[in-house]
């Protein structure tokens, strides 16, 4: 692992059954930077996802993460609370289906603030301001912070996920299709959201679609995989630009202009 | 009650509810289970509570039962009376004569010692259960002092009400470490809790957990910094003794809106009108 | 002057002779005597003792009197009589094989070794009120048939010859006791069976049933029934063999399930279980179903039904627990309900003062 890298991983394999759904994959990640992983479906790349945030071990193999002081922790060998730790404060993980991140019986507010009080916060005033606050930055309107997240529409839901994600100032996310399943429109508007938080942020994300025009339109880096291979990485203008191999240049190929 | 142990209980049942117990105290607030045994009374009615009383229960020791604050409610009568069958030990309705007393749902207004234990009858130990109903996931909560969804439950109450609405069962922290449902007392007997000289101990019987709060142990109510824990009572004066400072029963003397308010305590009660202490209501009836 | 009311010990003796007296009823009437009840209530007598966790037929219908037929509260007597006998010894694992039968039958064979048995049983009755029942009268003999040396191999045994029938667990070892240990999750099958024996007859019923119709499911066949005798016996550790110390009468059912399988593995037929004390059928087929349910995730299937979710089951089928926990909604609760009068006082109060603020401001 280089010194930089914020997460890195070398020889992920993981098998079910007798499917390789990784074959030796391995992964770098430096801070502040957006990672796209595209694939169909079946390539692994959620796989690779959910192994590289530890929410699935691998058959062999290591993920490293290197933390605010600079220390790296393996991922897969750390204690369970440490690691339910991390994803409640430097990580944050945002689901292609937002319900299955937030709670669908607290309102908004409850929802933003929830982090923050498992941090600590106790004061009121300052945990709704700051749930206000990140209902503007998501571009929910204040007025619905009392809401329960069943009156919201599925772009809505998307961005209070997020809102609730980005509340502790994450260093990485990890998204799962984040636009998957959204209308065009809402889905432009739900990626601009994205690129501008990221930015600001100074997030890194390691970012799952099947959609490049997402890669191409968030993402610094892309790694390409096929069948449990990543097949092709390098910058996202440069692979989608000139795609070496041959499934790149398919998948390139393939893309329907809207 | 012939052929039957002291207490009820076996030896063997004793030590393990004991050793159940001695776990609890070295770890405040920690809910420990045990292989509660079947009473013969109901679940649900006081099992749990009977079990520890049973295990801590001496010949020399006294005992005094409590239900709603008082000594003669039936259920509290049915308890002592199963005591009083089962290990023929001295009974008595003054807190201050006693050594142990079980309650279900309140602390007694008089101060308790170090030389006392206080036995909590309690129906559900887990304090999360209505936010998480599986116990394989609280367990992990409570082990990884995961407690953020409380605290959620408390803000949207803030957000919907203005104000924290949970009026008795109010969830505690214990010794900065664990959360704790304290039992069905009214929020307005939690900081009774709070550095208590005697032994605290909880028992729930159908849901098979012990836990316990040594003596001087801290215990806070969980709230905001903006909204601080505040106790609920009538805002009234003991009709019979006058005490304004004690939790109060509403009694409905008529059907045109009549009431009257009285201690809930009754051995408080009684001890303060033998002190000469008079209420509003009986200083009427005395000059009528 | 309104005073404190006293006098609860003498309103609960007074309640309880009471009792007494309407449990006894008429006096000119004969009273119950425990063998009328142990030998003519005969399917109370078995429910109290297979929710009550003790076998014994008299105590059970000394239970049931006692409980003016309440069944739940002939089963609390016996549990909290048996919490008081010292355990000594587990048995051995029942034979069911060598069972003295009464009735076996089979839904997934025509015929088989020993033949369908029907025993004394009310599935062919028409469910038609016998008048002639209310006066007393001997029924006539049952005919008799030469006792048959037949074997009776258990269905399982059949289909486990080849393989069609996926192998149960081992049985070494001492069975895990939920009356002693405090239950843990995930719990092991050994106290899963016995929270389902143990378990209220209606509550599992409606499980089993809801199985049937959807809420989780696993194409469930009558594989075999069987009531009858069988020696119980257990291994003294000064003695070194086993010994024969009474004889039960249980129920058994054997369900045959949904087969599993997958490239690596063939297909088998999976396995539900249930065993009651005495005759109670509906009570072990509704087990075996439960049973089934419970073993969902072990067997990779999605858990999304109540009789699949093992907590729920398992929590909730003790009717001696659930009996008492709503019936302590009749304990007095006034204090903190007093708390909530006085919550929701202010809560109005508040809200008042604020619409009078606002309307103020307009």
């Amino acid at each position: 692992m280089t010194d930089d890298t914020l997460l890195s991983a070398r020889g992920l394999t993981l098998s079910f059954g007798s499917i390789p759904a990784l074959a030796g994959v391995d992964v770098d990640l430096w801070p502040g930077e957006m990672l796209a992983v595209v694939g169909e479906s079946g390539s692994g790349k959620t796989t690779l996802l959910n192994v590289l945030s530890g929410r699935l071990a691998p058959d062999s193999g290591a993920v490293w993460y290197r933390d605010p002081a600079g220390r790296l922790h393996d991922v897969h060998a750390m204690p369970a609370p440490a690691l339910r730790t991390l994803h409640r404060s430097d990580w944050g993980f945002v689901h292609q289906d937002p319900r299955q991140n937030l709670r669908m019986n607290v309102t908004a507010g409850g929802n933003v603030g929830e982090r923050l009080m498992a941090q600590g916060a106790r004061h009121y005033g300052d945990i709704r301001a700051q749930a206000l606050e990140w209902l503007r930055q998501v571009e929910i309107d204040a007025e619905r912070i009392d809401d329960l997240p069943r009156t919201f529409s599925g772009g809505m839901l998307q961005r209070l996920q997020i809102a609730r994600t980005l509340v502790t100032h994450p260093r990485l996310v990890f998204m799962d299709e984040p636009t998957g399943g959204l209308d065009v429109s809402v889905q432009a508007r739900l990626l601009d959201l994205i690129r501008t938080l990221v930015a600001r942020l100074g997030i890194a994300a390691v970012l799952v679609t099947h959609d490049i025009a997402v890669a191409r339109l968030l993402a610094h880096r892309i790694a390409v995989m096929q069948r449990g291979r990543v097949v092709e990485t390098g910058l996202t203008d440069q692979v989608l630009d000139d795609p070496q191999h041959p499934y790149t240049q398919l998948l390139v190929s393939s893309v329907l202009h809207a | 009650m012939n052929g039957y142990n002291f207490a009820y209980l076996d030896e063997q049942t004793k030590r393990m509810i004991r050793r159940a117990l001695l776990k609890a105290v070295a770890i405040p607030g920690h809910q420990v289970p045990f292989g509660s045994r079947e009473m013969p009374l109901p679940y649900g009615w006081g099992t749990g509570g009977i079990q520890v009383t049973a295990s801590v229960l001496g010949q020399d020791d006294t005992l005094k039962v409590i239900d709603q604050g008082a000594d003669d409610t039936t259920n509290a009568v049915s308890i002592r009376r199963f005591f009083a069958r089962t290990a023929g030990v001295r009974t008595t309705t003054h807190t201050s004569e006693a050594t142990v007393i079980q309650t279900r749902h309140r602390i007694p207004e008089t101060k308790l010692r170090d030389d006392q234990i206080i036995v909590y009858q309690v129906p559900q130990p887990e304090p999360l259960y209505r936010l998480e109903s599986s116990r394989a996931e609280t367990r992990r909560m409570h082990g990884l002092a995961d407690y953020g969804l409380m605290h959620v439950k408390l803000y949207e109450d803030i957000a919907r009400y203005g104000q924290i609405s949970i009026s008795y069962d109010y969830p505690v922290m214990v010794n900065q470490r664990y959360l704790m449902s304290p039992s069905p007392i009214p929020a307005f007997d939690n900081p009774k809790m709070h550095m208590m000289p005697a032994l605290q101990l909880f028992g729930a019987g159908r849901e098979k957990r012990i836990y316990a709060i040594p003596p001087y142990t801290e215990v806070r109510s969980l709230d905001f910094d903006d909204h601080p824990f505040r106790t609920i009572r009538a805002p009234h004066a003991c009709g019979l003794c006058g005490a304004d400072n004690v939790y109060l029963d509403e009694v409905v003397t008529n059907d045109r809106g009549g009431r009257l308010f009285v201690c809930s305590d009754t051995d408080h009660c009684a001890e303060r009108r033998a002190a000469g202490h008079v209420g509003a209501a009986a200083m009427q009836d005395a000059a009528e | 002057m309104y005073v404190t009311v006293k006098g609860g010990e003498q309103a609960i003796d007074a309640a309880h002779t009471w009792l007494a007296e309407a449990r006894r009823g008429d006096p000119s009437v004969p009273e119950l005597s425990l063998a009328q009840v142990e030998q003519q209530l005969g399917r109370a007598v078995d429910r109290a003792m297979g929710e009550g966790s003790l076998y014994d037929r008299e105590l059970a219908a000394l239970a049931v009197k006692q409980a003016q037929g309440d069944l739940i509260e002939a089963a609390f007597l016996l549990r909290a009589y048996r919490a008081t006998l010292p355990r000594f010894a587990f048995s051995a694992p029942v034979n069911t094989t060598d069972m003295l039968i009464r009735r076996r039958i089979s839904a997934v064979f025509k015929d088989l070794p020993g033949g369908q048995l029907l025993g004394p049983t009310y599935d062919y009755t028409h469910r038609l009120l016998d008048f002639s029942l209310a006066a007393d009268g001997t029924p006539p003999a049952a005919p008799r048939m030469e006792p048959d040396d037949t074997t009776m191999p258990r269905v399982p045994d059949i289909l486990g010859h080849e393989g069609l029938l996926e192998h149960d667990g081992d049985s070494d070892g001492e069975p895990g006791d939920l009356t002693r240990e405090p239950l843990r999750f995930p719990a092991p099958r050994d106290v899963r069976l016995q929270a389902l024996a143990r378990g209220d007859e209606g509550f599992l019923l409606a499980l089993g049933y809801s199985t049937q119709r959807g809420y989780g499911g696993s194409h469930p066949f009558a594989g075999e029934i069987r009531m009858g005798e069988v020696s119980v016996e257990i291994e003294p550790p000064e003695l070194g063999f086993a010994i024969d110390i009474g004889d039960i009468v249980l129920t058994e059912c054997q369900m045959v399930n949904q087969f599993k399988g997958s490239k690596q593995v063939p297909a088998q037929f999976t396995r539900g279980y249930g065993l009651v004390f005495g005759h109670c059928e509906r009570k072990a087929m509704a087990m075996a179903l439960v049973d089934r349910a419970m073993r969902a995730e072990e067997l990779g299937e999605d858990v999304t039904a109540p009789a699949q979710n093992v907590e729920f089951v398992v929590y909730h089928s003790d009717n001696i627990e659930a009996t008492g926990f709503v019936e302590h909604l009749k304990l007095p609760h006034y204090v903190d309900f007093q708390s909530e009068l006085e919550n929701v006082r202010r809560m109005r109060r508040e809200a008042a003062r604020q619409a009078e603020h606002a309307e103020a401001a307009e």
